[in-house]
């Protein structure tokens, strides 16, 4: 009964992209409150993995349990943040206004949002710090900024397991302090996290967990087993050179 | 002049459906330009054609029903095969929009060739759909186009929310639990009626303007979806009104033509004037910023200065 009650449980999950298969027979169970990064070589299918996970994209076959339960019925509990490039960000629209989006789910159909989503929303761009751009258009954001303001558009749905495509992707040191911060406080928060990453270097220091990835599963465990020189060539191929100097690892990608 | 127009209530009642037909133009298009869909209403537009040419030889009357019906049964084919072409073959979607646009135009136009050829000559008036005849509207032409043209805008009322979340990020849409599909095919439906009323007022060849045109000028005053589509609505109706009336005074000239002009004239004035996004404002805003960088080179080469001399 406890097995069932993993807040994410995948069995035998196949994907192809026309006839590519980009995923083979993925299983795997995710322990609660848990900060995951998923990591693979370009092309190994982890975006593919969430985006066929929250039904985004057609699987081929395989079964996805959230608490023992099917995606429909959980939804309003999953927080799903996109990759930065997947919108228009010259969309007429503020920093507020997307935030507010994220309560759309909780509204239902045809109630307008109103003082109570604004709290929520103010709130929740506080706490990536964006307070100060609520009124700013989106084009007017930097990349960081923007990514923030998705962010804060999970947050404000106020989920138990996020996923988060890439959010590390072409932001400013700031914003990645500001966003791992937030990965912990939610942790905290007995909320469990899965992140697509492909920064290496850092994946020891930011995640508890990590998913080696690259079309098929290679590993998934407590970083501390998983995240090692044999494992990581196993999932590379030949597309890693690993330096191992004074017992630091310093990785390279090619 | 104009007062002695609007007291014809024939005329007060077809100028007032022009505008509502320009107003529903104007709020369904903004989400078409805005979803990259600017094309779209161009094809649906001359899709009708054919459609309103065979409701036509099927019933023989001049019904607004069936023309309606038939414009949007060939709309949606012309949807369905451009679907059909981009999923099934390499050809993008671009040239499958123009294929399918020329293809039913083609077909549009030797039919309403041979009608006006074999129906007692040009007693059918088809060719008031090609550039638009406000003023051949009937009086229950006028009540039907002026139902519906309020049922798109109630609509699009309804469901704002929903709209603006599957224009904006349909990814994120679905993952909240919204019907995104189905919304999108119900978008594109009322966008679909909103290009066939419209054809009655600025015919098959200019209804991507009354789509686009209000849509594109709106976005230059506001970064505001509500705000966007109530302009864009405004403008409009302002170009479907002129546009009529325009057309009422000046006999002979089609409708479409006046129209699309009285929405490009504020087009330019927008492109023009609007205080962010015009070319006055951006020479303003270039002009202050360089006044700025001037001011504060001068504060540091006085600052300089006076480190030096003491």
């Amino acid at each position: 009964m406890i097995q069932s009650k993993a807040p994410l449980k995948v069995t035998d999950l196949s994907v192809s992209y026309h006839d590519k298969p980009v995923l083979e027979h993925i299983s795997f169970e995710v322990p609660e409150g848990k900060l995951i990064g998923i990591v693979g070589p370009n092309g190994a299918g982890k975006s593919t993995l969430i985006k066929s996970v929250l039904e985004l994209v057609p699987r081929l076959k395989g079964e996805v349990t959230f608490w023992g339960q099917p995606y429909k019925r959980v939804q309003k509990r999953i927080g799903y943040v996109p990759q930065r490039e997947s919108v228009d960000w010259d969309f007429p629209t503020n920093a507020l206004d997307v935030v507010m989006m994220g309560r759309y789910g909780h509204l239902g159909w045809f109630r307008r949002p109103g003082k109570e989503e604004r709290r929520l929303a103010l709130e929740s761009l506080r706490m990536v710090g964006m307070e100060a751009y609520s009124d700013r258009q989106i084009s007017q954001l930097s990349g960081g900024q923007q990514q923030r303001v998705f962010l804060a558009r999970a947050l404000v749905q106020d989920a138990r397991i996020y996923f988060m495509d890439e959010p590390f992707v072409g932001v400013d040191a700031a914003t990645e302090k500001a966003i791992i911060t937030l990965l912990n406080d939610l942790k905290r928060q007995g909320k469990t996290v899965l992140v697509v990453h492909h920064d290496l270097s850092t994946v020891k220091e930011y995640f508890d967990w990590t998913m080696l990835l690259n079309v098929r599963l290679h590993a998934f465990g407590p970083t501390d087993e998983v995240f090692t020189p044999s494992l990581l060539k196993k999932t590379y191929g030949g597309r890693l050179t690993i330096l191992e100097q004074e017992g630091k690892m310093s990785l390279l990608t090619n | 002049m104009i007062e002695m127009l609007l007291y014809d209530p024939n005329v007060r009642w077809v100028v007032m459906a022009s505008l509502l037909l320009g107003l529903s133009g104007g709020v369904l298009g903004s989400f078409a330009f805005l979803r990259k869909q600017s094309l779209m209403g161009d094809v649906l537009a001359h899709a009708a054609l054919p459609g309103i040419c065979i409701a036509f030889m099927l019933t023989g009357t001049r019904s607004m029903l069936w023309f309606m019906i038939g414009a949007a049964i060939a709309g949606m084919l012309a949807t369905f095969g451009i679907g059909f072409i981009t999923r099934h073959s390499r050809i993008k979607q671009d040239a499958a929009l123009a294929m399918s646009l020329s293809v039913f135009f083609s077909v549009g136009v030797v039919l309403l060739t041979h009608i006006q050829h074999h129906v007692r000559g040009n007693q059918s008036g088809l060719d008031t759909f090609l550039f638009g005849q406000a003023a051949a509207m009937t009086m229950s032409d006028v009540y039907l186009l002026a139902t519906v043209a309020l049922i798109l805008i109630a609509a699009c009322a309804l469901f704002f929310k929903e709209f603006k979340l599957i224009s904006f990020d349909p990814e994120f849409a679905k993952g909240i639990g919204l019907p995104v599909a189905a919304l999108e095919q119900f978008l594109m439906f009322l966008i679909v009626i909103a290009v066939i009323v419209g054809i009655q007022a600025v015919g098959v060849v200019l209804m991507a303007a009354l789509l686009i045109i209000p849509a594109v000028t709106a976005r230059y005053w506001t970064d505001h979806l509500g705000h966007m589509v109530v302009i864009a609505g405004a403008i409009g109706a302002f170009s479907g009104f002129s546009g009529t009336i325009l057309s009422t005074l000046a006999h002979h000239l089609p409708t479409g033509p006046l129209t699309v002009l009285s929405a490009t004239f504020l087009f330019a004035l927008s492109l023009i004037l609007s205080p962010k996004r015009g070319l006055v404002g951006k020479w303003l805003s270039r002009r202050k910023a360089r006044m700025l960088l001037v001011a504060s080179d001068h504060l540091e080469q006085e600052r300089a200065f006076v480190r030096g001399g003491g």
